[in-house]
Formats: structure tokens, C-alpha cells, sequence
């Protein structure tokens, strides 16, 4: 464990702290009172003990682990998506190639090749994908079939493995947590943007913010998330990134907003689909997809504002 | 010795692949049986129906699961005929009616306490979504047996993942729906049309994405 930051670590602890209160609040709150959504609340818990003891053994272990763990989130999330979107029997041999980009796209994080990283699904991967689905020459469904396999790719590849490559970042100056700060720092502000919006969201009510997509959030649950988020960035971010002063408060809030629509994306997806759980892999979560839904936003978003601060013409460190 | 080799390999192969690379989306899963005995219908698409039925239910319950299977595929060689036999734990039937009762090994089953797991439509048919007309074989052991309860479950997806003459599985999520059990006892004469009406119900309530 020497390997692993010293503030990463203690953020690991914090969350299991944070965990465990929240286990023993729930716990209790079961024993006191009869509430409906008991069952579904520990069910949430546990798949919650569940990521969290997975995510941070993966952190811990080495680099490799948590890539590969990343990867296969995005394998679980994309197959979620085929599963969900009309395809064509003629495509079976696409779907493998399909599923080939995964590794390949991980691999480039593994490599540290963030040209063909940030290249090889939007570019080579469109290419290939409509060369290798007219050749079975079934043109009828071709545009659909050719757009439902990018975008699905994109979301769920593509998108995720930002994550990823916040392990790949080079030189980066970030004493005390290293490059594993920063992705520590983009899971925890996405997956406590989601409770915060939740709670807010439940506590206040009031008018809805997308009734069409996601009846059931609310400009509150909206605003008190990017509010507690922004905050909770600001305390956070000088532990476990190089940012300092208003870029952590910003960071905080680019989160909140980029994990929310990452979220209402996905819902109009499924609503699209006419389904609305993406599936039951992960009990009280429903599926691998509507679990990391706001990271396929927050993801891409948070990577790109870390690289254009720390490398781009406006970078902090020259 | 089987025994053990059978539980290790759907522990180590079969349910990992049939939870991470597959992944069910089972509903009403508190409908499947606890014990034995108990007949498992089933539509059949796939090779890999056996492998999610038999990932069901809890592995303790492994060793009592027998499905069904044709005798003239399943123990064509001596190596499928072996696996078949001990790891999967198959009751062979004729398809050609060479035996005097086709069906006497399912009631040995029955009356040991097993769970018979069967495909009515006798054959693996066109997927997704179509199925196939259900020979008599249910419809006889419930007569015979009308204590025992059948499960009747509805599998989607699995055609799309392994269909007949496929070499690799293609990922998919597959979906689960799992009937109220019936027993012959309780519905008498309606009993296959209560069978059949689960069927029709399930394809018209479940929105399954296209796949043609």
C-alpha cells in the first residue's frame, strides 16, 4: 500500500466512515420506525458496500486494477444498452466488434497513448463500425443500426474511460494524492451530487425541472445538488487535486451539472426504450447503467477541465 | 465424484457467465421452487436455457435439477453422453418412441424428489418472441403427478446470445419471467391452457426490444 497516497487513503477511510454511518442510521432508523421504502433502502446500501469495497481494492491494488475494473463497468453498461436499443440478427458479427473496442480503448489508457485515446472511438471506431455493417449488405435499418452502435459506444465507452485516463495523466503535480486523486475526487463528487439531488429533491419538492424526461426531479433537488457538491468540491478538491480557491468550487459545481444531465440522458434513453431499470445486476440500483449514468457525463466534463487547467493555454502549473 | 465436479463447474464457469457476461433480469423470482419436487417449463431458444435455469435456483438445489433432454442428440458420442449425464445430470427420452413409456424416467425423478426441467416445444425453435406448439409430455406427467407443482417461466434474450448454430455467445442481458406454479389437482382440464395462457400473456406484456 505504500504505492497509494497518503490523502487517498484517508478519503477511502472517510467514505467507509460516511458508509458505515449511514448503515447503522438506516439500520436504526428500520428498527424505530416502518418505513415503505425500507427494503429498497438496504437494498441501495448494500450494492453501495458492494461498489465501494470493490472500487477501492481496485484503487489500492495498482493502476492495471482499477483500469480494468473501469473497463469492465463499460462492458456491463454497454451490454446494458444493446440489450435495451433494436438491433439486427444481420449484425451479430458487428455486435462482436462492437464489444472488441472495450479492451482495445483501455488499452490506450493502459498505454498512456492519449492520442488514440481521445481519437479511436470518435474517428476510427465510426469508420470502421458503418464499412463493417454494409458489408453484409442489408441496407434497410443501416442508418439506425450505424448510429445506435456509435452513440451506445460513445456513452458507455468512450465517455467512461475518461475515468480511466485520469489515471494516465502525465506529470502531473499533485502531491499528497497523485493522478488517483483526481479520479477518487470525480467518483465521489458524482456519486454524492446523485444522493444530494435525491435528498434535496425529496426534502423540498416544488416545480419540476424536466417533467417529460425525469418526473421526478425537481429545481431544487437540482439546485441544492450543484450547491452541496460545489461546496463539498471546495473543502475536498485542495486534499485531492492541484486545483485551489475558485477552480475547486468550479470543479465542484462542473460535476453536479455535467453528472445531472448525464443522468437525465440516460433516462430519456430508457424512457425512449419504454423500460425503466436498465437491469437488475445491482439490487436497488437497477442496472450497471442507471447506476454510473451521471459518470458518463461527469466523466468526460471533469477530465476535460482538469486537462485544459493543467495543460491547456490557461494551464496553472507553467 | 461427478457430484463435485458438477458443483464446481457451474460455480467457477457456468454462474459467473451466466450472471457477469450474460446478466439476468429475473421477475417474480420468489415464484421459483425451494424444493423438490416441481416440474420446470421453459421455452427454448438456446443450449445456454438449461445452463440460467439450472443458475436459478440456489446450489444446493443443483444436484436434484434434471432436465430433460433428447437422448438421440445428448448421447450421440461417449464424451457428450458422459458430460451430459454427470455434469449437467440430463434424464434421457427417445424422440422416436423406441421405449415402452418415454416418460418412466421423469416419474423415477419425480417420486426421488427432483425437479424435472422441460422444454415443451421439444426443440430448440426460432427466436425470439415465437413459439413453438408444446408436445403432450407436460401435460401427461401433471396428470399423473397432480400434486406436483410446474413452474412455468418465460426466457427472452438467450436466441440472441447463443442461437441454434452459433459458435461464441454474444453478451446480452436476458429476461426472466417466472409464472405462478400450477399443479394439475387444482386446474384440472384447463390446466395446458392456463400453461399456454402464461406464455401469450408474457409476450404481449413484456416490451422486448426488436431483433430480426
Amino acid at each position: 500500500m505504500d504505492h497509494v497516497p497518503e490523502n487517498v487513503l484517508t478519503a477511502i477511510s472517510l467514505v467507509f466512515g460516511l458508509l458505515a454511518l449511514a448503515t447503522i442510521l438506516i439500520v436504526l432508523k428500520g428498527a424505530f420506525f416502518r418505513a415503505d421504502d425500507h427494503g429498497e433502502l438496504v437494498r441501495r446500501l448494500k450494492s453501495w458496500w458492494v461498489i465501494i469495497c470493490l472500487f477501492s481494492a481496485a484503487v489500492v491494488l495498482d493502476r492495471t486494477a482499477a483500469i480494468i475494473l473501469l473497463c469492465f463497468v463499460s462492458f456491463l453498461a454497454f451490454k446494458e444498452f444493446i440489450s435495451l436499443a433494436p438491433t439486427r440478427r444481420v449484425d451479430r458479427p458487428v455486435l462482436f466488434l462492437a464489444y472488441l473496442v472495450i479492451p482495445i480503448q483501455y488499452f490506450w489508457v493502459y498505454q498512456y497513448w492519449y492520442g488514440m485515446f481521445i481519437v479511436f472511438v470518435p474517428v476510427w471506431v465510426f469508420l470502421i463500425i458503418s464499412v463493417r455493417i454494409f458489408v453484409t449488405s442489408e441496407t434497410s435499418g443501416f442508418l439506425r443500426a450505424a448510429g445506435t452502435l456509435h452513440w451506445g459506444l460513445m456513452l458507455t465507452v468512450f465517455s467512461l474511460s475518461h475515468a480511466a485516463y485520469m489515471l494516465a495523466l502525465p506529470k502531473i503535480d499533485n502531491p499528497g494524492a497523485g493522478s488517483v486523486g483526481l479520479l477518487m475526487f470525480l467518483v465521489i463528487l458524482t456519486q454524492l451530487n446523485d444522493v444530494a439531488q435525491y435528498i434535496w429533491g425529496r426534502s423540498i419538492g416544488g416545480p419540476k425541472i424536466l417533467p417529460k424526461v425525469s418526473p421526478g426531479k425537481t429545481w431544487a433537488g437540482f439546485l441544492g445538488g450543484v450547491a452541496t457538491t460545489a461546496v463539498a468540491g471546495y473543502v475536498i478538491s485542495p486534499y485531492l487535486t492541484p486545483f485551489d480557491g475558485l477552480h475547486c468550487l468550479a470543479a465542484g459545481a462542473v460535476i453536479a451539472i455535467a453528472g445531472f444531465l448525464g443522468d437525465v440522458t440516460v433516462s430519456a434513453l430508457k424512457r425512449d426504450m419504454g423500460v425503466k431499470d436498465s437491469s437488475n445486476l445491482i439490487p436497488g440500483h437497477g442496472g450497471v447503467l442507471d447506476r454510473f449514468d451521471s459518470l458518463t457525463y461527469s466523466a468526460p466534463v471533469f477530465f476535460h477541465y482538469v486537462y485544459f487547467f493543467l495543460y491547456g493555454p490557461m494551464s496553472l502549473t507553467a | 465424484m461427478a457430484r463435485r465436479l458438477q458443483f464446481l463447474f457451474f460455480l467457477i464457469v457456468i454462474r459467473p457467465v451466466v450472471y457477469l457476461l450474460i446478466g439476468l433480469n429475473v421477475r417474480n423470482w420468489q415464484r421459483l421452487p425451494s424444493c423438490g419436487p416441481g416440474i420446470i417449463v421453459a421455452n427454448h431458444n438456446s443450449h445456454l436455457d438449461t445452463l440460467v435455469l439450472m443458475s436459478l435456483l440456489p446450489l444446493k438445489l443443483l444436484p436434484k435439477l434434471r432436465p430433460v433432454a433428447a437422448a438421440d442428440y445428448f448421447l450421440r458420442n461417449r464424451m457428450l453422453a458422459w458430460f451430459a449425464t454427470n455434469i449437467i445430470g440430463i434424464i434421457p427420452i427417445s424422440r422416436h418412441g423406441e421405449d415402452s413409456d418415454p416418460l418412466a424416467g421423469c416419474y423415477a425423478a419425480l417420486d426421488a424428489g427432483d425437479i424435472l426441467i422441460l422444454f415443451p416445444e421439444g426443440t430448440r425453435g426460432e427466436p425470439e418472441g415465437k413459439l413453438g406448439a408444446f408436445k403432450r409430455g407436460v401435460q401427461i406427467l401433471a396428470r399423473n403427478r397432480p400434486d406436483i407443482p410446474v413452474y412455468p417461466i418465460y426466457l427472452h434474450g438467450l436466441g440472441k446470445i447463443f442461437p441454434k448454430g452459433a459458435i461464441l455467445p454474444l453478451p446480452f442481458c436476458c429476461d426472466v419471467h417466472v409464472g405462478s406454479p400450477l399443479t394439475h389437482k387444482e386446474k384440472g382440464d384447463k390446466f395446458m391452457a392456463m400453461l399456454l395462457a402464461f406464455y401469450t400473456a408474457t409476450l404481449e406484456e413484456g416490451q422486448f426490444p426488436e431483433w430480426r
